[in-house]
């Protein structure tokens, strides 16, 4: 318990230093601070079983939304591994995220069963349309574009993964809708994957 | 109430026994009704889940509540028409079904006692058939990993021991013998499903010969190739069985401690997983003094995070220790030095589902299917082009012509047969002349490829070869861990190759170099991975060198589907000059005006398609580059211009 | 005396290739390979079977015992299998009782001639203008098979070299992803600065984030660089700035050398391991055109007695015990990184360059009437950890830097051949005086033990007034990772500790910090101690067998010959340092030798760019920079 006091201390110290120098608002800084606090849970609830880091890793993009290289030296720093291996680890699982995702994500299915049905085209109109290449995020960071390895769902080739939203047989022609839509703030109902 | 002797557990099995009587079409067994909806993850992809809300709110709003149950159940394996939803009694199979459908399968069926025959399947002969056993699909499988899938519910451990469930590792533990169960899994024939099919027994053996202690067993359930989801499914619709069978797997080894790497992008077999063990835990077949013996053995769960090469054993062993998923040399075997240094067993899903069946049923029984050297069944995912996509087990030994053609029911819209991928990355290209050839481990390597976990891609004559073995190329590059210099550099450079091939600048001293350095990889590589890397590569220039020659000597590709040989023109007499494709031109390659064929300048064509799709009159055509040089780089195919069609817009 | 030795556990086995005992009873066994029946010892590889009966085969990869990994491919021979003939990686494949080995048949050159190219294929070839230049193992490689074209082409990294620092230079374009910096750095150093960073073709081996090694927790001591087998990691080079100023008519340039210098910079010029050519050494120096040559055994000579000085008055209660060791860079930053709890346990002192540089500036100056501000101090340095001692703030007046540039063993070399050197024709010279006498004790500063046991002779004298018997204290120096003994000083039992490669300091650290006494503890960050530095020759050409037998003892080996040989071996002894005293320090420990010879330490913080916690006030300047870190890459 005491530990954890001087913890967050330090971490208030370090995000102070930060905010000055980043004119950081102080309602970020807080929120800042909760998330390492939640990360501290998650990795006491872990720390008590070996190899467990790939998990720790999850969870902690689930907090942050990424990992950044604070998050990875924090969590280098708690769990006592070297920051290298840590960042070694993120950097090897596709994944792992080092820069925020966009609000949306578009995961194309790029397995063979989806590729025999043309996902390789509808990847390169989704290109076209998003102006981004694979892996990117858009400009004004509405969609992260991503291809993903056969989810499984080969029945429905070519599937596109909106948001966890699986949308199947997808065809150019909807893809654009889709697109539409979610730049209009509004949602095509796929199904909850 | 905690399960401690067998007698618990056959209590158990009573209780539950009836539902699962009916499910299995005996009629004396319940008064009411089930419903059971697929719930893997492809019906659940097409809202199989709304499906089952909706049906449980119309059984509700009409007061069927006490006689009508509706029940998740597992994959039955016909993705391609799913929602699947099963009727019992009955043995009413419904397939596409939509959530919107709730009311008339709640109305018609259920209270007015008539089938909805518009959601019956109806096979090639347009017969329509309302049972499972009528469905061609159906018909020439063998059920013995999935024989609970689609009958039980996987989230009620019950269901699963209605089923015998728990009763092999209740007599292993009771007999106390394990060399005897580890001489009857060497003597079933079982070999791992997950690749090279390693005879099972001798892992065992292995794991089970060394001294040191702890131990441990793993669960390899990091199913990576594309298109294959035989794994998934197992977990989605009969967790306990992998479970079960790593208790067995424990007990014979000395292992108390086993752990399951299972993919993370496997959202519903990981929820599966983790209700199963607890419930395992609640009733005492997993924890400590498993049966009343002195025997603990307990599980945990470990995900992959998007690593293919982690299905490699020893990579896996490194990524469930949290590290990177790097593969190492071998010996030490994991069964010698595997996790944290200690024996380690590890088996594949498939592979442990079948434990329970063989030791319920006998080695003998499991040994006489099959062929010479390969015994027991295969799950295989049928994907691609092929009108069933789905999940199917049958027979070592079934002939791939009963698996595509009577099974999957054949290619669709009429189109020819290329080629069926096995073993995904790692497997090869199997051309037509091998359909008849009965598959097992010896036959499919024979031909050039391998069983690999399952999967299958059918391919019709509009899949490009070369560009299929690019694809996979790429899958193996991009995925490949980085350590030895074959793989990394090698797999790299092999794409590289395929792509200068596919781009139309291949030159015919390429297909040696990739020829060489194809058997140099293989040779070379550190792992499995790198070794079968170039598997798709020397398989289709072994079937299909004449493919990769016309991509070379005529620029040519036969399917049409390599871009940069392409070619679009615009065929002058079928063309309406409306425009609608140069307005569609993200490329701004179509000029024209009214009255004059439109033209397709093919040094600004991005051949993204756009045009072909947009032309009413469907005058827009690909066809090969060669066209282009033909025609002076006109763009146009020339012919007479129709009056009427001009006229006609 | 009583000595103990720790039992072979872990540690030897990590740094094996130091410490295998010749005398260990083991299992003969017999393979065949090429046809010739050979014999090796039960649990070793067919490569190290092959190699030991003179069979050679090629290998990037394998470092014994430190990097077994298998991942080259270049040492795959082909090993027959139940009748088939399968390739294998010869470094991790046992060799066992009958088993047959085809080591260099049509195939196995073909294979390994490819994995070769591959590599090549993706290595920026610069070899003519490249600083390992003929002495490079993948050269060498190639050069053995015969590769004359790279059948290859394709996708060539370009990343940018990262050489912000003034220590050590990473070129990823040279990089083969042997992996032996990271296994060097991790298994042996326990420092854990690099890891492979992303997969398949895009992978490196990196710092966390490529940062540059400055920004990380890296000890700067350049064993990374000894373990490359290319030009991926070298030292940073400051030959044309010596250059410069030795062009310089109105610099009076001062070279020192340190005492691993003369055990090991034959080697370069085709000497045996552990020649001395202290003489040629002194030569060469002087025909470079230093206005003088000076040895730094000199300043180690004044390091004991300021050091032995020290550890009495902390013995009597003034300042923290254990007393530690401050004479190597790469053990200091080792210690503020990740000991920063024991900073005030260090010696307060210089390491001995250092001293010799402010003496240079000061002393030497005003006594030759020489303008401080003329004179260049050049250190020829075993080490790259040196060169950044020597950027250290705190080490000058702040007016000068105490030394102004560090050469590696290597970049002398280089020097000697720019210039047209001879090597073999030199005559042998003396140092200039006065800072050129030193006493045996100075000399074995340059091997593990070494400073302990200097220390201890002029203290017992200090304490006693009487000389010890020199042959007691061997047991002080020998290979072993970790050593205790114990010794009567002022009829007190004082409880002496020494490690030399990090790794084996963290286990000495970790008993300290639970609670384990000692009174005196040497810790050089190199296995072996200067002689086996960051800066000493590397080699790249020779036969692999000679490297991995282990060069280290033979220089150290030398070092003690160079002490045996020495009438004056006791550091108090020295003539020169009396009259340093006399004239200049007035006593060890005065308010001068103070300020001149004794520096301060800063706690670093394993993470240097963030602050979690764990160190406050760590290099403050620092944490604020890296807030916004930019990337080379």
């Amino acid at each position: 318990m005491e530990q954890e006091v001087q913890v967050n201390e330090s971490l208030r110290e370090t995000a102070h230093t930060r905010a000055a120098a980043e004119k950081v608002k102080p309602v970020e800084e807080n929120e800042k601070i909760n998330k390492y606090k939640e990360l501290d849970q998650v990795i006491r609830l872990y720390s008590k079983e070996p190899g467990q880091l790939i998990n720790i890793l999850q969870k902690a993009q689930d907090i942050f939304g990424c990992l950044s290289e604070e998050v990875q030296s924090y969590i280098a720093e708690k769990t006592e591994n070297p920051v290298s291996e840590i960042n070694g680890v993120v950097t090897f699982y596709s994944l792992f995220y080092t820069e925020p995702k966009g609000k949306h994500t578009f995961d194309l299915c790029l397995g063979t069963a989806c590729y025999v049905k043309g996902a390789q085209e509808l990847m390169d109109s989704l290109k076209d349309l998003l102006k981004v290449d694979e892996g990117e995020t858009t400009k004004d960071r509405l969609f992260t574009l991503k291809s993903t390895r056969c989810i499984g769902a080969c029945g429905l080739a070519p599937v596109l993964v909106v948001d966890g939203d699986v949308h199947g047989k997808a065809s150019a022609g909807e893809i654009t809708k889709i697109i539409q839509a979610y730049r209009k703030g509004e949602k095509i109902e796929g199904t909850k994957h | 109430m905690k399960v401690q002797s067998i007698e618990d557990l056959k209590a158990v099995k009573e209780e539950y026994l009836p539902l699962i009587k009916q499910r299995l079409g005996h009629r004396n067994g319940l008064g009411s009704t089930q419903v059971m909806v697929c719930s893997g993850t492809a019906c659940t992809s097409a809202a199989s889940q709304d499906l089952r809300n909706g049906l449980q709110l119309e059984i509700e709003r009409h007061g069927l509540k006490e006689n009508v149950k509706v029940f998740k159940t597992g994959c039955f394996g016909f993705c391609q028409n799913g929602p699947i939803v099963m009727v019992h009694p009955g043995e009413v199979f419904y397939c596409n079904v939509k959530p919107e459908d709730a009311k008339e399968i709640v109305e018609t069926h259920l209270m007015g006692g008539q089938v909805v025959e518009r959601l019956l399947y109806r096979n090639v002969d347009n017969q329509v058939a309302q049972r499972m056993e009528d469905i061609h699909f159906f018909q020439a499988q063998t059920r013995i990993v999935l024989h609970n899938c689609g009958v039980i519910n996987p989230e009620e451990i019950g269901e699963y021991i209605a089923r015998d469930g728990y009763m092999a590792l209740a007599e292993v533990i009771q007999k106390n013998n394990p060399r005897e169960v580890i001489e009857a899994i060497k003597r079933s024939g079982l070999r791992g499903r997950g690749g090279a099919g390693f005879p099972t027994g001798r892992k065992w053996e292995m794991a089970a010969a060394q001294d040191v202690r702890p131990k441990y067993v793993l669960c390899n359930a990091d199913e990576g190739d594309p298109g294959a989801f035989m794994d998934r499914s197992i977990l989605e619709g009969d967790p306990h069985s992998v479970i079960e069978a790593m208790a067995v797997a424990g007990y014979c080894i000395g292992a108390s401690q086993g752990y399951i790497y299972v993919r993370a992008e496997y959202p519903i077999a990981v929820k599966r997983l983790e209700i199963a063990i607890e419930q395992a835990r609640e009733k005492g077949l997993l924890g400590k003094n498993l049966f009343g013996s002195s025997f603990d053995f307990d599980l945990g769960l470990r995900f992959g995070a998007g690593a293919f090469v982690c299905g490699e054993e020893t990579a896996l062993i490194h990524s469930v220790m949290g590290q990177r998923g790097e593969p190492r040399p071998r010996p030490p075997y994991p069964a010698q030095e595997g996790l944290w240094g200690k024996p380690t067993l590890i088996n594949n899903v498939e592979t442990y589902a079948n434990i329970p069946a063989i030791l319920r049923n006998g080695w003998e029984w499991y040994q006489g299917q099959g062929t010479a050297g390969s015994k027991g069944s295969k799950v295989f995912s049928l994907a691609g082009k092929i009108n069933n996509t789905g999940l199917i087990e049958v027979p070592m030994g079934t002939t791939l012509r009963t698996i595509i053609f009577d099974i999957g029911g054949g290619i669709p819209g009429g189109k020819k047969f290329k080629a069926v991928q096995t073993g995904g990355p790692s497997g090869g290209c199997i051309p037509e002349k091998y359909l008849d050839m009965p598959i097992d481990y010896e036959s499919l390597k024979e031909i050039g490829s391998m069983m690999g976990s399952g999967g299958m891609i059918v391919m019709n004559e509009d899949n490009c070869m070369v560009d299929i073995a690019r694809f996979y190329l790429e899958f193996t590059q991009d995925e490949s861990c980085g350590r030895c210099t074959p793989c990394r550099v090698g797999t790299k450079r092999l794409l590289e190759t395929l792509k200068r091939i596919t781009e139309g600048n291949g030159e015919i001293e390429d297909l040696e170099l990739l020829e060489e350095l194809s058997f140099d990889i293989r040779d070379a590589s550190l792992c499995g991975l790198g070794q079968t890397a170039p598997n798709p590569v020397i398989s289709t220039m072994r079937y299909f060198k004449d493919e990769y020659l016309a991509h070379i000597k005529d620029k040519n590709c036969p399917a049409g589907v390599c871009k940069e040989l392409l070619n679009f023109v615009v065929d002058e007499e079928k063309c309406a000059a409306c425009g609608i494709c140069a307005k569609d031109c993200a490329a701004g390659a179509i000029t024209g005006k009214p009255g004059e064929a439109y033209r397709i300048d093919p040094d600004k064509c991005s051949r993204c398609a756009a045009c072909a799709a947009k032309c009413p009159k469907k005058a827009i055509t690909r066809g090969p580059r060669k066209e282009e040089i033909i025609n002076g780089n006109q763009g146009i195919r020339p012919g007479t211009v129709s009056p009427e069609n001009r006229a006609a817009l | 005396m009583e000595t103990r030795e720790f039992a072979p556990g872990p540690l030897v086995q990590k740094t094996g290739q130091l410490y295998d005992n010749p005398e260990k009873k083991v299992e003969k066994i017999k393979l065949t390979i090429d046809g010739r029946e050979i014999e090796a010892d039960k649990g070793m590889s067919v490569l190290e079977a092959a190699r030991l009966a003179g069979i050679e085969i090629p290998s990037l990869c394998y470092l014994r015992h430190i990097n077994e990994i298998g991942s080259c491919r270049v040492c795959l021979v082909e090993v027959e299998i139940n009748g088939a003939r399968v390739l294998q990686a010869s470094c991790v494949y046992p060799a066992t009782d009958g088993l047959v080995v085809h080591a260099s048949s049509p195939r196995v050159r073909r294979v390994r001639r490819t994995m070769v190219e591959l590599l090549l294929s993706d290595h920026h070839r610069e070899c003519t203008t490249c600083i390992r230049n003929l002495n490079c193992e993948l050269q060498n490689i190639a050069d053995n098979l015969g590769i004359r074209n790279i059948k290859f082409t394709g996708e060539m990294k370009a990343l940018q070299v990262q050489n912000e620092n003034s220590f050590i230079v990473r070129d990823y374009n040279k990089c083969i992803k042997c992996r032996r910096c990271e296994a060097i750095c991790s298994k042996v150093q326990e420092v854990n600065v690099y890891s492979a960073l992303n997969r398949g073709y895009d992978t490196v081996i990196a710092p966390a984030f490529m940062q540059d090694l400055s920004q990380v927790a890296c000890i700067t001591c350049g064993q990374c660089v000894i373990a490359c087998p290319t030009a991926s990691l070298t030292e940073k080079e400051c030959i044309e700035s010596v250059w410069e100023a030795l062009e310089d008519p109105d610099k009076y340039v001062v070279v020192q050398s340190a005492p691993s210098i003369q055990v090991t910079l034959g080697e370069v010029f085709g000497y045996p391991v552990g020649t001395v050519v202290t003489g040629k050494l002194v030569a060469a120096l002087r025909r470079l055109g230093f206005d003088k040559v000076f040895a730094t055994d000199f300043t180690a000579d004044l390091t004991i007695m300021e050091e032995a000085n020290e550890l009495l008055e902390r013995l009597e209660g003034r300042g923290k015990l254990p007393l530690l060791s401050s004479c190597s860079p790469g053990w200091v930053k080792f210690a503020e990184h990740f000991y920063p709890e024991f900073l005030e346990n260090l010696s307060t002192c210089k390491s001995p360059h250092e001293m010799f540089g402010a003496l240079t500036k000061t002393y030497f100056a005003e006594k030759e009437g020489i303008d401080p501000k003329k004179i260049v101090v050049v250190a020829i340095m075993p080490c790259t950890a040196k060169k950044f001692e020597a950027s250290r703030p705190e080490m000058g007046t702040g007016e000068f830097k105490d030394v102004d540039w560090v050469l590696t063993t290597r970049e002398l070399a280089r020097m000697i051949r720019q210039s047209g050197i001879n090597f073999h024709d030199l005559p042998h010279e003396d140092y200039d005086t006065p800072m050129g006498i030193a006493s045996g004790a100075g000399a074995i500063f340059g091997s593990t033990g070494g400073v302990i046991e200097a220390a201890v002779r002029t203290a017992y004298y200090l304490t006693s007034g009487q000389e010890m018997d020199l042959v007691d204290y061997e047991e002080l120096r020998g290979f072993s990772g970790l050593k205790e003994v114990w010794v009567e000083l002022k009829g007190r039992r004082i409880k002496v500790a020494i490690a030399h490669g990090t790794g084996n300091a963290r286990v000495l650290m970790d008993r300290l910090k639970a609670g384990e006494q000692f009174d005196y503890v040497e810790i050089m960050a190199c296995p072996g101690g200067c002689v086996g530095g960051g800066g000493q020759p590397i080699f790249g050409t020779r036969e692999h067998k000679e490297i991995s037998l282990d060069y280290r003892h033979n220089r150290a080996d030398a070092l003690d010959r160079i002490d045996y040989s020495k009438e004056l071996r006791r550091a108090h002894e020295n003539p020169a340092v009396k009259k340093i005293y006399e004239e200049f320090l007035g006593r060890p420990l005065s308010n001068i030798s103070r300020k001149l010879l004794h520096t301060y330490y800063t706690p670093r913080g394993k993470l240097p760019g963030f602050n979690f916690g764990g160190i406050k006030g760590s290099h403050a300047g620092h944490v604020k920079e890296n807030i916004v870190r930019s990337h080379t890459t």
